[in-house]
């Protein structure tokens, strides 16, 4: 969010030039600006190049650009194999192809780095006769470039590639696109986080918020403690995620300008700790004895702030995100009223029988522990809507309630200056037969009463795919294209894309480009794609 | 967020294996102490069969020793390629993941391992070159025991549920061993038509996501393949016949057909699998993709006095158009060798029949009047005629009965319609009323799905539960789970289908008095599991997980 909205009211009138040449039109989310004519340049495998400009401050060696230039030349040509060797058609014919170049510019480094809050997505695409020019500040822009670069690609009847004389000039709405997955109600074993990872970045999505751990099981491998995974993992060596596990996501997700925000909610949904964290959990009584079960963490223990220093000490070690998400939704306090020590505490604290105000105690303490380790940390809704008074940099999570309710919600976080998030309306692993997609689509995240100001700490929302129903079998086509719905909402200008039915045609188009890519995205409405999906 | 319900960990329960000797007869399972035992206590069979008996006397199975063979005196044998085709499929089903012992050493002392399962097939004639049909006897009988088990059925068809079933009592203990106990299944399907529908029209189907699903399908001992396969917006099926009809009327000429080999293809794996392959042709409405290929053969729609260029369902006043129809289903009836043929007959539109002068005037020579349902009924019997001429019978959709058409006795309703008409059940009385044969479908179009479990649903649905005579009642001859395609292709189907239609297969196959539904869950989850691991992305039905999840990603 940026001064840079006030271009949005250029737009209109060119997105209506372009209705004639909807084949071209399919960069989904739709960028802010976008001009392009009939005039088409054809394209060859074998003289199709990509280059850093002489100006760029970003060099061969660069492998953010690196590995970005050897996938995308894989998706422009799916035919070619990779490696720049053509089909024999294209063989045969190479030394007539006009060869065709992709300048890529950016103005800073470095690109060693790692997405962050605040990164610039900024870039600007000229595709003119034998070359494109593609500028950015950073390289994430560039990646968000080069995307839309690839989806300007078409093939035409006789399989031969063009791409259409295009400027564009494109910055996201909002700077923080998640995806939320949830690998604890069932394991997803990396592969399908990885193959996430990369449809999100088709969609321009830019932050993986990994639900890691949850009530059902406990999956990190942690190197303080590796009871947890190793008693509370589904199973301690095929359901867990090793270390290496992680950093592969965060090195794929790194290279696709993905953040990765790890999750560890507590004081409930944490029943799966419990198995390899003794005492962590509260006990829960029958009358004056303990009947055996565990309630949430045990916020009355001195061990337990020091365990959860310790961990959050490690996760963000292991996760170079500054935000670190600490759940802190759905407490439920029978366990805890149930507990002849608890009871003692809230006395001794003066919090009468009100227990929102220990849990807010609880979150109190872990936000400081994240304070003192260097991060911002995000929370769920319940921890504000419990207690107003949180640390001012506290970003929270809307998932509640239908549109009037998080629009109320919407009001009263940002009053109280706090950045939110917003993911209720796009809870998408709740299915419902027909285009639900339409649903996520006409979502407006700013439409809620209050100044500019309060509008701007609305920084961005989150796709979240609960676990429940869902797992290696069933993710991917779940996920895709309906999150692609919310993706568009989150980056492209809400008064360009207003329009669901305009939205129809470019997301069947970009579903079919999405299984082309090898991504196992469920069709919208009865038709077909050119390549169907080739699994079971 | 999501909120949780209990903790489930599926894995303790995981092929368990019985603590106590059980005996089980017809919905009730006791201990020997005469505690009464949920299922979830026993192997999770899905679909439940009729009767099963076990103890707690376990054998092992070694894939170096273990053999399939042909009983002596059986009707079929090595040249039965039914059985032999199966004989490897549940092999390989059975050890999996190793093809070798995982101990060798922890083999108990001779005796207590089954070497071989012999298969007995007791009637003269085993059916091994034959098709399944409506009448193929599918009763088994297991009996599990040392060092050889016995698999006796009267046909093949039988035998393939019971090898169905033999699979599923095999587990695999802590050291990864093959495992069965001591159990004695005796097993025949509720109703003889369980099928599955696919619609291959409003998105291809690839041949090999049929496949797949039919090989799911036989692991939920369904019978019957109802293939959807040419509706408004596709025509995929190469005939030989009329070629321009999928040339013109798929959606690729070349990468979105079904040509005469797929079709046999689909056919003879059907077959391995006991399941017969029915064939919709649905006319006269639903027919758009037809009219490409075939000139005049839609009635073409008129706006005031001239052609508006758009067109209709099959003009039913051309002698053509029988022409057509007489040749086309002459094809159909010997490339689908199932004795039925499904002929549709469903949601016809008449504001085209309306709008059409030429049509209009044929209402008045006929004396219809206005009643355009008379002139469906005048289009649907000169078709039932011809699909009589040649020896089939057929399906039809119940708008068929509903408006009166005269039909022929082993017609076959099928009822689909839950949202009006009093339900389904009200039709169920009045199609056996009428002394017709009904199928059912109302409550089981697994396309339209929901958020959750709403494989409970489908679960619970009995379908003879109407009003009537039990004679009526035996009229209903089972039902199909449908998934039609209007949101549903490759990318999505398997884990759409299963395992809510194994809630159907169970419903359609045990005995009506299986109905518990937290037993019926536990051994779902188990069984979804098991069709994993057999490479079916079946999805799950709540949190939880599989030993083994699924790899395809």
């Amino acid at each position: 969010m940026s001064s840079r909205c006030n271009l949005r009211f250029l737009i209109p009138g060119l997105a209506l030039l372009l209705g004639g040449v909807p084949s071209v039109l399919a960069v989904w989310p739709q960028p802010q600006q976008i001009r392009n004519s009939a005039e088409r340049y054809s394209l060859s495998a074998r003289a199709f190049l990509f280059k850093h400009a002489d100006v760029s401050a970003v060099r061969s060696g660069c492998d953010v650009l690196d590995q970005a230039f050897t996938r995308y030349f894989t998706l422009i040509f799916p035919e070619s194999g990779g490696g720049g060797t053509g089909g024999a058609h294209n063989r045969y014919f190479w030394t007539e192809a006009d060869p065709f170049t992709v300048e890529v510019n950016v103005a800073e480094g470095p690109c060693d780095g790692y997405p962050a809050e605040g990164s610039i997505e900024n870039y600007k695409l000229t595709v003119s006769p034998g070359q494109a020019v593609l500028t950015s500040v950073t390289v994430w822009g560039a990646l968000r470039g080069l995307e839309s670069l690839s989806q300007l690609v078409e093939q035409d009847d006789y399989g031969a590639y063009y791409i259409n004389k295009t400027e564009i000039e494109d910055f996201p709405r909002f700077q923080f696109r998640g995806l939320l997955l949830d690998t604890s109600r069932h394991y997803l074993p990396l592969q399908a986080i990885l193959k996430t990872l990369d449809a999100m970045a088709y969609s321009k999505l830019n932050v993986f918020h990994w639900h890691i751990v949850d009530d059902p099981s406990f999956p990190y491998q942690s190197r303080k403690y590796p009871d947890l995974s190793k008693k509370g993992a589904y199973h301690p060596f095929t359901h867990i995620y090793t270390q290496t596990d992680v950093r592969r996501v965060i090195e794929h997700a790194r290279l696709r300008g993905i953040r990765v925000l790890a999750e560890f909610d507590s004081p409930g949904h944490t029943q799966s700790w419990g198995n390899g964290q003794p005492s962590l959990l509260t006990p829960c009584y029958r009358g004056d004895v303990p009947s055996g079960t565990y309630g949430p963490v045990n916020p009355i223990l001195d061990s337990t702030y020091v365990f959860m220093a310790n961990l959050l000490k490690e996760v963000t070690s292991v996760f170079p995100d500054s935000y670190i998400h600490l759940g802190g939704d759905e407490v439920d306090f029978s366990c805890w009223k149930s507990n002849p020590d608890i009871k003692a505490f809230m006395k001794k604290m003066g919090f009468g029988s009100d227990f929102t105000k220990l849990e807010s105690f609880y979150m109190q303490n872990i936000v400081n522990i994240s304070t003192m380790l260097n991060r911002s940390s995000v929370v769920w809704q319940d921890v504000f809507d419990y207690h107003e008074i949180i640390p001012k940099d506290t970003v929270l999570e809307i998932w509640k309630g239908l549109p009037e309710e998080y629009q109320k919600e919407l009001s009263r976080i940002t009053k109280a200056g706090h950045r939110v998030l917003l993911s209720a309306p796009w809870y998408i692993n709740h299915i419902s037969y027909g285009q639900d997609w339409r649903n996520s689509y006409t979502v407006q995240p700013q439409n809620f009463s209050g100044t500019e100001e309060q509008k701007k700490l609305v920084i961005g929302g989150e796709v979240c795919m609960w676990g429940e129903y869902v797992d290696a079998t069933n993710l991917s086509p779940r996920l895709w294209p309906r999150a692609c719905a919310a993706a568009e909402r989150l980056w492209s200008d809400e008064v360009q894309t207003s329009s669901v039915d305009q939205a129809f045609p470019r997301l069947t188009d970009f579903r079919c480009r999405l299984l082309r890519r090898g991504i196992q995205a469920e069709p919208l409405y009865v038709g077909h794609c050119k390549n169907e999906y080739q699994g079971i | 967020m999501a909120a949780m319900g209990a903790l489930l960990k599926f894995g303790a329960l995981l092929l368990a294996a019985v603590a106590a000797c059980v005996a089980w007869e017809d919905g009730d399972v006791w201990d020997y102490d005469g505690h009464k035992l949920k299922d979830s206590d026993f192997l999770a069979l899905w679909p439940l069969p009729q009767k099963v008996q076990s103890s707690a006397v376990s054998f092992q199975l070694s894939a170096s020793r273990f053999q399939f063979t042909h009983a002596e005196g059986s009707s079929a044998g090595s040249d039965c390629s039914i059985l032999q085709n199966a004989f490897r499929r549940y092999f390989d089903y059975i050890f999996g993941f190793t093809k070798k012992d995982r101990d060798q050493r922890r083999r108990n002392a001779a005796g207590s391992e089954v070497l071989e399962l012999q298969v007995a097939i007791t009637s003269p004639d085993a059916e091994c070159d034959g098709f399944p049909s409506l009448t193929s006897d599918e009763s088994y009988e297991l009996s599990v025991d040392q060092p050889s088990a016995v698999l006796k059925a009267p046909k093949v068809w039988g035998a393939l549920r019971g090898l169905e079933t033999f699979s599923q009592l095999v587990y695999e203990d802590a050291y990864g061993a093959r495992n069965i106990n001591k159990t004695g299944v005796s097993d025949f399907p509720r109703f003889a038509h369980r099928g599955v529908l696919l619609d291959s029209s409003r998105h291809y189907l690839p041949l090999k996501v049929i496949l797949a699903n039919l090989e799911a399908m036989a692991m939920n001992k369904y019978n019957v393949f109802h293939w959807h396969i040419s509706d408004d917006q596709s025509f995929p099926y190469v005939s030989r016949m009329f070629p321009d009809l999928s040339q013109k009327g798929s959606y690729h000429p070349y990468t979105h057909v079904y040509t005469p080999a797929d079709v046999k293809m689909v056919i003879e794996f059907a077959r391995m699998r006991g399941i017969r392959v029915i064939a919709e042709f649905d006319t006269p409405g639903h027919t758009q993709s037809w009219g490409f290929g075939q000139k005049d053969l839609l009635t073409p729609c008129y706006t005031g006095s001239s052609p508006s260029g758009t067109y209709g369902p099959v003009n039913p006043i051309l002698n053509t158009t029988y022409d057509f129809m007489a040749g086309f289903f002459k094809e159909i009836s010997t490339v689908f060798p199932d004795a039925y043929v499904h002929l549709g007959g469903d949601e016809v539109d008449f504001s085209c029949w309306k709008s059409n002068p030429d049509i209009q005037k044929f209402m008045d020579q006929q004396g219809f009047g206005k009643d355009y349902s008379k002139l469906e009924s005048f289009y649907i019997q000169r078709l039932l005629d011809i699909v009589s001429s040649t020896d089939k019978g057929y399906m039809v959709w119940q708008e068929v009965f509903d408006n009166g058409v005269k039909l022929k006795s082993d017609a076959l309703i099928h009822v689909w319609i839950w949202y009006q008409g009093g339900g389904y059940k009200a039709e169920l009385a009045r199609v056996t009323a009428a002394g017709y044969t009904a199928l059912v479908s109302a409550p089981w179009y697994l396309n339209i799905m929901s958020y959750g479990q709403d494989w409970q649903t489908y679960y619970k649905e009995d379908i003879q539960d109407f009003n009537g005579t039990d004679a009526q009642k035996k009229l209903v001859i089972g039902g199909e789970a449908c998934l039609w395609g209007e949101y549903v292709d490759a990318s999505n189907l398997t884990p759409r289908l299963w395992p809510r239609a194994s809630a159907v297969a169970e419903r359609l196959w045990s005995d009506q008095g299986v109905r518990d539904i937290s037993d019926a869950y536990v051994r779902l989850v188990q069984h979804r599991c098991r069709m994993v691991e057999r490479g079916i992305p079946a999805e799950p039905l709540f949190t939880g997980y599989c030993r083994h999840e699924y790899s395809g990603v």
